[in-house]
């Protein structure tokens, strides 16, 4: 990942070993020694903060691949939570109008990525600050929703988890795996698509030459601003997607500013993550782990007041981000508008 | 003939004078009008009369005396979030968390209006505000000493510690604070003592002067001390800053703290003058109206206090518009988000003005994990 510059001496590769996966290895280690422990105790626990920590993940990881197509193109998109709120708004509306699922969800998507292209005009075409623009996407999103929303509408219905066959009989992880609703397989499935489009195709190479050296890429004949736009639109779809899940796989109805911060922490599951999809999509499980976990300590009896529990992942997330933003390699242009000669 | 001059000078320079201050006023000015229009169409499209809408709020907020008292103590608070949310701005730094601060501002001095008695009223009030606004400091400080020494975005850190601030003031209010009397079971802190409250002169609160004085100090510290200097030099070019000698790290930490204490004065101020308690949801979005009125005031300290008369106005008559014109208050919210966009986008307004950029610095903030 890292290019190495002239090393003065060269590094035990044991050594390098460690200080590129020890930290991943620690905190997996830690995770399945706490839940095989955790199954010997009570099995039927450990399932259900397994199928929590992959429905709490889902729209964290799609909220990172969202901000990592925009990055790795050098757009900065602090907006993720408005486009998931908005396209939770839109899904579940048009869910409510016209009682079809599938709609629904193309609704979320659609309306997320018009959101992604309302990013795009701004910080590629208007070459505003990319953070405010960003600003101005959430609260957009805010105030759309919250005037147009009407308190007392459900869904039509959820999307229902659908059972692989044999698969989601595996003890411990089948239920938790091959026992989801669609969102959720499709959230496996676009890790994969993002991972291997970024880091296997063409266009993943021009899209990182762009996030690295704009300039360069344009000497070459890549268009800096279409590979910015479709990325930043691409990504608006997948939040829009994250949306869909909360109001139409998640919890079935929406709520004034749902998504809770999650857009955030989504950013900071990014960053955790390397700009990486695998990378995001093991912090995305770290933290659907933690507030797993969470939830359970709440139904223990365990006198912390509910308040300091909840606002555990806020806390992870700075302090992950106060520790790693440092060892991250973010693309070198990142933020930066795009000046034509 | 010297005197004849001197008019002519005079009215050169006038002229100059009128010219620069359209030159900064245009855009901003331009933004709110198109905002209005755009809201307008949303209203029509979703059935409402956006005349009898947007004559409701002009009457809610301007239409008497004391709907104008209304909207200067609305304004108030916003004052204090524009303020700091501006004062960021200018090191670079974008202090998406005065909203927590403010939080936090505002229990810490419902407590010291209930908890400390037996004061004379002059000095209950000012050490409630200073109490509030230590609180808004220190809270500021954290995301200002973890972007000083590790990179972490202030961006970042100040929105997830506004749910870190939402968390404890709730606890507290719902917890050790309680208002326990009368079998209240409302999570809310006991009503602060009479000498604790800030008083209004007619219809006009005591706290928009302190407001406009506080402004006052601010454009002072900005533009006529040394520590102004820091200020603006490490948002326009930390590396420039870093070697002329300056403490960046320092500017960084002292910059959030002084914007925590400004965004900590602002709940204290609704607390004391306007709410009379800590009351969880009684403050949302007052920070993050701070975003907007430092953009639209150009992150001028002068400009802010307009700013933050006309998003009060929009606030103060937002109900009265619901009442009178049956539509949703939450209008406003996208009119203000659409203002911030045309502000910020004002390569737009500039095409079709055709006026040249002649307002105020740019901001620029620095991206992700810049020391």
């Amino acid at each position: 990942m890292q290019t190495t510059t002239s090393l003065p001496a060269p590094v035990s590769p044991w050594k390098r070993f460690i200080k590129r996966w020890g930290v991943t290895i620690f905190i997996t280690l830690s995770v399945v020694g706490v839940t095989i422990w955790q199954y010997a105790v009570d099995a039927r626990v450990t399932e259900a903060v397994l199928a929590s920590t992959i429905r709490q993940s889902t729209p964290l990881v799609l909220g990172a691949l969202c901000g990592l197509l925009g990055e790795r193109s050098a757009v900065i998109n602090i907006g993720i939570e408005g486009q998931m709120l908005l396209g939770a708004f839109v899904g579940f509306l048009v869910n409510v109008w016209t009682g079809n699922l599938l709609v629904a969800v193309f609704a979320s998507i659609l309306t997320g990525a018009l959101m992604g292209l309302l990013l795009a005009y701004m910080s590629v075409t208007l070459k505003m600050d990319q953070i405010i623009g960003g600003t101005v996407i959430n609260i957009l999103a805010l105030g759309l929703t919250g005037y147009f929303y009407q308190v007392g509408l459900t869904t039509q219905g959820k999307l229902q988890p659908i059972s692989l066959g044999p698969l989601a009989d595996i003890p411990i992880l089948g239920p938790a795996i091959f026992n989801n609703p669609p969102i959720t397989y499709a959230t496996f499935v676009l890790v994969i698509v993002v991972h291997y489009v970024l880091f296997y195709t063409k266009w993943g190479l021009r899209t990182r030459a762009v996030g690295e050296h704009p300039r360069a890429a344009d000497t070459l004949g890549v268009n800096v601003f279409k590979i910015r736009y479709v990325n930043v639109i691409a990504g608006g779809a997948i939040a829009g997607l994250a949306g869909g899940f909360l109001t139409l796989e998640a919890v079935g109805s929406f709520e004034r500013a749902m998504t809770n911060g999650r857009g955030f922490v989504a950013l900071a599951v990014m960053l955790f993550g390397k700009y990486t999809p695998l990378g995001a999509w093991g912090a995305a499980l770290l933290f659907g782990f933690a507030n797993a976990m969470q939830t359970q300590l709440q139904f223990a009896d365990i006198k912390v007041a509910h308040q300091f529990i909840g606002m555990l992942p806020y806390v992870l997330t700075i302090v992950i981000l106060s520790g790693f933003v440092g060892r991250t390699r973010i693309p070198a242009a990142d933020g930066i508008p795009y000046e034509k000669e | 003939m010297d005197n004849q001059a001197k008019t002519e000078a005079g009215n050169q320079s006038l002229s100059d004078w009128f010219k620069s201050v359209w030159h900064v006023i245009a855009i901003p000015l331009a933004a709110v009008l198109l905002a209005l229009v755009i809201g307008a169409i949303l209203l029509i499209v979703s059935g409402a009369n956006p005349i009898e809408a947007y004559a409701a709020l002009i009457e809610g907020s301007f239409g008497t005396m004391k709907a104008f008292g209304r909207t200067l103590a609305k304004a108030t608070p916003l004052i204090f979030s524009g303020l700091a949310v501006a004062l960021a701005f200018k090191a670079g730094l974008f202090n998406i968390g005065a909203q927590g601060q403010l939080l936090l501002g505002a229990l810490v001095s419902a407590a010291a209006g209930f908890l400390i008695k037996g004061l004379p009223p002059f000095l209950h009030v000012t050490l409630a505000l200073l109490a509030g606004a230590i609180a808004g400091a220190l809270f500021g400080a954290i995301p200002g000493a973890l972007k000083a020494y590790t990179g972490a975005s202030e961006v970042i850190t100040t929105i997830m510690l506004n749910y870190v601030a939402i968390n404890i003031t709730d606890y507290l209010a719902d917890g050790p604070l309680k208002d326990i009397s009368g079998g209240n079971i409302v999570a809310r802190t006991p009503a602060i003592l009479d000498s604790a409250r800030i008083p209004s002169i007619g219809e006009i609160p005591v706290g928009f002067f302190l407001a406009i004085i506080v402004s006052i100090i601010v454009w002072f510290t900005l533009w006529r001390t040394t520590t102004g200097f820091e200020i603006r030099t490490v948002g326009l070019s930390p590396h420039a800053a870093k070697y002329s000698g300056m403490r960046v790290a320092f500017t960084v930490i002292l910059t959030m703290v002084i914007s925590g204490f400004l965004a900590g004065i602002g709940g204290s101020i609704e607390t004391l003058g306007i709410v009379g308690r800590y009351q969880p949801g009684f403050n949302t979005g007052l920070g993050f109206d701070g975003i907007t009125i430092a953009l639209l005031g150009k992150t001028h300290p002068f400009g802010i206090i307009p700013a933050a008369i006309l998003i009060g106005a929009m606030k103060a008559g937002a109900s009265t518009m619901q009442f009178n014109a049956g539509v949703a208050k939450e209008i406003t919210d996208v009119i203000q988000a659409l203002m911030l966009f045309f502000v910020t986008a004002d390569m737009i307004i500039r095409k079709m003005l055709r006026t040249k950029d002649g307002g105020g610095e740019k901001i620029t903030l620095s991206g992700w994990g810049q020391k």
